[in-house]
């Protein structure tokens, strides 16, 4: 590769680039230039791919090594052929699609008006609507099963009362529709959270230019606003297809077996079950998934989503009318109420006797909460501790990933970021047993206790799974940012870390918050990986105590109450990171005004 | 100084005698279990009390998960599984991960029922056993007109349709024991049709055996085979909640192994013997826990109308379970069972709604071609693939076993599997099919 490679186009941008008249040109010896890239972005690259190899590629292989190996120990492909010769696999797996394609609409229907009202109008407590947008998110292992039913269920409050108003009931939790119902409520802040960032991303200015020169209302969407925002949405709706693809509780929940995810559940957990099929379910579960995310890159491909502006400050607010302050009130608090059902649910669980075939609790106690005292003070702590760490390695590594990606040519950057992204698709259990198969005998200094049962091992499961999270809603942010605003920076003599620090990281500060938010919150109710991993009860985080109040009836309660706390724990974190997120925001307006 | 402290060690040493032992045992005892804490913490406290130099850890993990982290911690393991399912302590078994152990406790019943308490080989032994009966939410049963069940056969009844629920025999190891003494009890043939006409009746086949009782406790549905102390528990709680053992039940064990190389041998080993003693086995008789002591003298303590498998013949002892062939047969009939049920329960409630309908519509008016049609519907719809024969034939059921070394493969099990599928998906709708050709029958 000759240097003048160097202004050939960039991926994701049309204009030339005006690298060559950057410093870093200057310094044209350097092989890394021939990439684009600094020693450090190098080394950084480097840092990650080894993070992967280490806590993502050697468990995982260590694990589905037996979905490629014959009953006579050779290496062999048959169980492969096998799947698509099974016809329960073949249902399972257009199933699984079709789920993921219909929750992906329903889940739009809900976000996209959402996070359109939250950018577009005034709205008083919008920090705290984004908050309980991100609230469906944590669904407390169990308690969240168990509420939901008593909810949504065929004898639940709702068809209960429908059925004695109306003599009806409507199946909200049945089959296949079922599960794209549960998924949608269960996932759409997905798409929320990542295009919230979007929209917050677009400059007013070009909404106004676009309307001097005459564009209004759809015109002025589908020109401006919509094509803005798409890597936003894009990101969230592949987020919501892979994780949908591969979701495990919802399907289960409702007891719909004919799809891939339990399929492979099923068979890897069974006892004594020696069939590799379920591990060869993960494998094409992990290729799908991939599949799925380089489609969505590929709708975005040869399109420039940056903006020369200062991207902050988000579309220009409008007052709406009274009409449609109200339009949008109803909306909003009908969405909420709808996707919060189940926390309502598990709210009065924690605080009810006994909820039996009945609308509502009989009677109401905050005994549970008494049980639960003296033990949820440990477990919150050790819940922050664990998902904030894993959350805040995510949108480090994610983010330095997503700017490698997309602002250097760097060999195998692609790759890197693949194997990332296939952490979505990998089962706890999975991770759980090629993390403890790989680590067990790797003792720590000091205290020689085994490196796979120490509590950090936790946060790196954690993190290696909910990776993918960050690196889309950095992966989007980025790609909202021109390239030229750094390149102004430098060629005004910035340093490349004075750059990133005042002009990329601020710039940013909207998709990295969605990313710590859907790591942080996803992160603290894992319940598969924590259950294998945990080896000491004071090392346990909330989903294990809620894991152990579940297993008998007089648990419900006290597990429920459990439940209340770690979602109020959740909702806490993210309100205050959206409040400084919103205090940033108007930092950045007033400066430019 | 020291020698103060010495006095100091000899004095408490000479007041409490189990201390004395408990200086024998090593400082510390880690357990695995998938037991609820209602009954892990009431064991560990007393057992605590009892030996106060060792430090009780309990791991609390789904069976799955203890059985993982078992097998990957091999170098340094914990001391204790502790659990119910049999099936888990057979893998454990076969994967030399247990220490064989023999009870010195006295007074220990080998068998309830007709069922063995211990694995006769000693690599674990029974402490507690439960019946298997049916569990019912009152509400629901009100709500919906619904008779209480007595039998087994009940659950065959069309009034039943959707109102069932059990959990998978491949997920609960207790569940399988049920399933294979209706088929060892029935024999075969006669077994699978009346596993396979309760199964048109099911609403649901759960995936974990706690998901049953939670089900029934909600009113999610009404009734659901359990094992006695989730009812009796549930009941207990307060939930409206009624269960019964039907005339025959199965007996099944809970179990408690050391494993292989445990860090704490002799701790362990006092635990298993406290779970034995009359101390132990009285703390099995506490409304949370439930369950039926394996020493028969302690039943004198039980409050009254305590299920008595020692006195009262009709729990588990109809059956004399062979636990060979169920052995032989295990992983086959999980499978088989997930193939012709589970995995194809909307189906296998078609086609017995349909029966069911056709059956009431033409009730005793029915002509002999459709009495011929809807014959033989019942038998597409409740035969197996497979005769018992098959069953056991290591060719077939070896295909389910994890391969030992020196083992020729005699097939893979998921051949079978597609095999069992298709099967399941024609025979079903051939059914539903020939029901509703009996309603039109001349």
């Amino acid at each position: 590769m000759s240097a003048h490679n160097l202004e050939a186009p960039s991926p994701g941008s049309p204009l030339p680039r005006l690298a060559t008249l950057s410093p870093q040109a200057g310094r044209g010896k350097n092989w890394l230039a021939r990439y684009n890239a600094s020693p450090a972005q190098a080394i950084a690259l480097a840092a990650i791919a080894l993070f992967l190899i280490a806590f993502l590629i050697v468990p995982l292989l260590r694990v589905l090594i037996v979905a490629f190996t014959a009953p006579d120990g050779s290496f062999s492909l048959v169980h492969f052929g096998d799947f698509f010769r099974t016809s329960l696999l073949r249902e399972a797996f257009w199933n699984s699609i079709y789920v993921a394609a219909m929750t992906v609409a329903l889940a739009s229907l809900i976000a996209v008006p959402l996070a359109t009202i939250l950018a577009r109008f005034h709205f008083r407590g919008a920090a705290l609507v984004h908050t309980l947008g991100v609230v469906p998110l944590v669904m407390p292992p169990f308690v969240g099963a168990v509420a939901m039913q008593l909810i949504y269920g065929r004898n639940g409050t709702i068809n209960l009362l429908l059925n004695d108003t109306f003599g009806f009931r409507i199946p909200f939790m049945e089959g296949l529709n079922g599960v794209i119902f549960v998924e949608a409520l269960h996932y759409f802040p997905f798409i929320l959270l990542n295009l919230s960032a979007s929209l917050a991303n677009i400059d007013s200015s070009m909404e106004e230019s676009a309307q001097n020169l005459g564009a209004h209302g759809f015109t002025l969407f589908r020109r401006i606003v919509f094509p803005l925002a798409l890597p936003g949405y894009v990101a969230g709706a592949a987020l919501v297809f892979v994780k949908v693809f591969d979701d495990l509780a919802t399907p289960l929940l409702l007891n719909v077996t004919s799809m891939l995810a339990p399929q492979a559940y099923l068979k890897i957990t069974s006892v004594g079950i020696a069939d590799p099929q379920g591990y060869v379910i993960s494998v094409i579960m992990i290729c799908c998934s991939l599949g799925a995310m380089l489609l969505s890159a590929l709708t975005l491909r040869g399109r420039d989503f940056a903006t020369t502006q200062r991207g902050g400050g988000g579309l220009s607010r409008r007052h709406l009318g009274r009409g449609g302050t109200a339009l949008a009130i109803a909306f909003v608090a009908l969405a909420l109420l709808i996707s919060l059902s189940p926390h309502i649910g598990i709210f009065l669980l924690s605080i009810g006797t006994v909820w039996s075939f009945a609308m509502l609790p009989d009677a109401y106690t905050l005994a549970h909460y008494v049980t639960v005292y003296r033990e949820a003070g440990p477990l919150i702590a050790n819940t922050m501790l664990y998902c904030g760490l894993a959350g805040l390695i995510d949108i480090v590594l994610g983010a330095t990933l997503a700017y490698i990606v997309l602002r250097t040519r760097l060999p195998g950057r692609q790759l890197v970021q693949q194997v990332a992204m296939s952490a979505v698709a990998i089962p706890g259990l999975v991770l759980g047993i090629g993390l403890l198969r790989t680590y067990f005998d790797v003792k720590l200094p000091f205290s020689g206790e085994s490196l796979a049962t120490f509590w950090f091992m936790l946060v790196i499961a954690y993190a290696v799974r909910r990776l993918p999270y960050a690196l889309t809603a950095a992966t989007a942010a980025i790609q909202q940012l021109h390239v030229s605003l750094e390149e102004a920076a430098e060629s005004l003599g910035a340093r490349k870390l004075g750059v990133l620090s005042r002009i990329v990281v601020p710039l940013m500060t909207g998709g990295l918050l969605a990313g710590f938010v859907t790591s942080f919150a996803t992160a603290a109710v894992e319940l598969s990986a924590t259950l294998l991993l945990v080896a000491r009860a004071p090392d346990a985080p909330l989903s294990y105590g809620i894991y152990v109040y579940m297993q008998a009836a007089a648990g419900r309660g006290p597990g429920a109450a459990l439940g209340v706390i770690a979602v109020v724990v959740v909702a806490i974190a993210t309100y205050i990171a959206f409040k400084i997120a919103e205090r940033e925001r108007g930092l950045k307006t007033r400066e430019l005004f | 100084m020291k020698l103060s402290r010495t006095l100091l060690l000899a004095a408490i040493c000479a007041l409490s005698a189990p201390a004395a032992v408990a200086q024998e045992l090593e400082n510390k005892l880690v357990i695995v279990t998938s037991f609820s804490k209602d009954l892990t913490t009431p064991f560990a406290q007393a057992f605590q009390k009892k030996y106060p130099g060792v430090q009780v850890e309990i791991q609390n993990r789904n069976t799955a998960a203890a059985i993982a982290f078992i097998r990957e911690t091999k170098s340094s393991p914990p001391d204790i599984f502790w659990a119910s399912s049999p099936d888990a302590f057979e893998v454990l078994k076969k994967n030399s991960m247990l220490t064989k152990y023999q009870a010195k406790a006295q007074g220990i019943a080998s068998k309830v029922g007709s069922y063995p308490v211990h694995d006769p080989a000693g690599y674990y032994t029974g402490f507690a056993a439960s019946g298997y009966g049916i569990m019912f939410n009152t509400r629901y049963m009100r709500a919906n007109n619904l008779p209480a069940p007595k039998e087994w056969d009940d659950l065959k009844k069309p009034v039943y349709f959707g109102h069932v629920g059990i959990s998978a025999p491949s997920r609960s190891g207790t569940t399988h024991l049920t399933v294979e003494t209706i088929l060892q009890g029935e024999g075969w043939d006669k077994g699978w049709a009346t596993l396979l006409e309760m199964g048109g009746n099911f609403t649901q086949v759960s995936d974990r055996s706690f998901g049953v009782p939670d089900a029934v406790n909600s009113g999610q549905y009404g009734l659901g085979i359990v094992i006695d102390f989730f009812g009796l528990s549930a009941k207990a709680s307060g939930f409206p909640v009624e269960f019964v053992y039907p005339s025959v039940t199965t007996i099944v064990p809970a179990n408690v192994g050391i494993i292989a190389n445990a860090s704490h041998p002799k701790a362990a080993e006092a635990f298993v013997e406290f779970l034995l003693s009359d101390e132990g086995q009285q703390i099995l008789l506490d409304p949370k826990i439930q369950r039926l002591p394996v020493r028969a003298t302690t039943y004198a303590k039980a409050p009254a109308g305590y299920p008595n498998p020692f006195t009262d013949k009709s729990l588990g002892a109809k059956v004399n379970f062979n636990a060979d062939l169920s052995e032989g047969r295990y992983e086959l009939l999980n499978s088989l069972f997930d193939r012709l049920i589970t995995f194809r329960l909307k189906e296998l409630n078609a086609a017995w709604k349909a029966i069911q309908d056709a059956e009431k519509t033409l009730g005793a008016n029915a002509n002999a071609a459709a009495k011929k049609l809807l014959a033989d519907a019942r038998k597409l719809a409740s035969s197996a693939p497979i005769t018992e024969k098959e069953a056991s034939n290591p060719t077939i059921s070896g295909a389910f076993h994890e391969m030992k070394k020196g083992e020729k493969p005699v097939g893979r099990q998921a051949e079978f599997e597609e095999r069992w599928d298709s099967y399941a998906v024609k025979s079903y709708a051939e059914a539903k099919a020939l029901a509703e050709k009996a309603l039109t029958a001349k």
